[in-house]
């Protein structure tokens, strides 16, 4: 028991290995759709509305993060992704309630608004996914 | 991009993403008939591609030029990206994968035929 332990140890937190390569495959497609949204919104029309388009790009950062995160093993890149998913959940929570009861305050579009409805409620989901599979990993 | 066209890559796309998912659920490792039918997926956005931009040279415009092209090349590298990732450790999760990188293309070339008929995002 202790010997499958040590060299659990030893060969780090494996993220990417089995189901979890599934997660980095989901997570990868996110951090291309929000890098890509992110950067047509911020160098086409970046003045109509400052604040989501930051987001957007906040929101690409944390998906970019949580990507490579979950592809690499150890004990680091483990640190990392449950930082970038905690994040990330926040971040859909927070920006999620706040288009729904101060629709004003995010007329334009990031991933996050709505709880992420444009995009089936991924972008909600999958951070609780990501934590789960973190805590499996450990 | 012509919208008949992007609606047979987006149903081809689609029955490779079912095609992947039932080998999952039959714990199936991907196979070479999976991946020749990844790569004709393939070839068919590299159509898509060639289309899309004989016809912007012949003057017809989408609704936003930076997105169409956009969503024009990336949708050329998730496939590709997602085979390496699915081939790098082989196990019924590499099938599921190649589904989900399946999935993404339809809801690519959707939001491409959007911009093309003239969304702006």
């Amino acid at each position: 028991m202790a010997r499958v332990r040590d060299e659990k140890a030893a060969e780090g937190r494996k993220t990417a290995t089995g189901p979890g390569r599934i997660l980095v495959a989901v997570y990868a497609i996110f951090a291309l759709a929000a890098t890509s949204r992110a950067a047509v919104q911020l160098s086409t029309k970046y003045h109509e509305a400052p604040l989501a388009y930051l987001l957007s790009a906040f929101a690409a950062v944390v998906y970019l993060v949580a990507t490579v995160a979950l592809a690499r093993s150890g004990r680091t890149s483990w640190l990392v992704a449950l930082v970038a998913c905690g994040v990330e959940f926040a971040g859909v929570l927070t920006v999620g309630t706040l288009s729904v009861f101060d629709s004003a305050a995010f007329p334009h579009a990031t991933v996050w608004s709505g709880y992420g409805q444009g995009y089936l409620f991924v972008p909600l989901v999958l951070p609780v996914i990501g934590l789960y599979w973190l805590r499996r990993t450990r | 991009m012509i919208t008949g066209f992007g609606v047979a890559v987006a149903a081809c796309s689609a029955a490779v993403a079912v095609w992947s998912f039932v080998l999952a659920a039959r714990g199936r490792e991907p196979r070479r008939p999976l991946l020749y039918a990844l790569g004709f997926v393939e070839l068919l956005l590299v159509a898509q591609l060639v289309v899309g931009v004989v016809l912007l040279v012949g003057g017809e415009r989408p609704g936003s030029m930076a997105t169409y092209l956009a969503y024009l090349i990336g949708s050329l590298v998730v496939l590709p990206v997602g085979t390496v990732w699915a081939l790098a450790e082989r196990s019924r999760s590499s099938t599921v994968v190649l589904g989900i990188a399946c999935v993404a293309i339809p809801v690519m070339v959707l939001r491409l035929s959007e911009v093309w008929h003239g969304a702006s995002a």
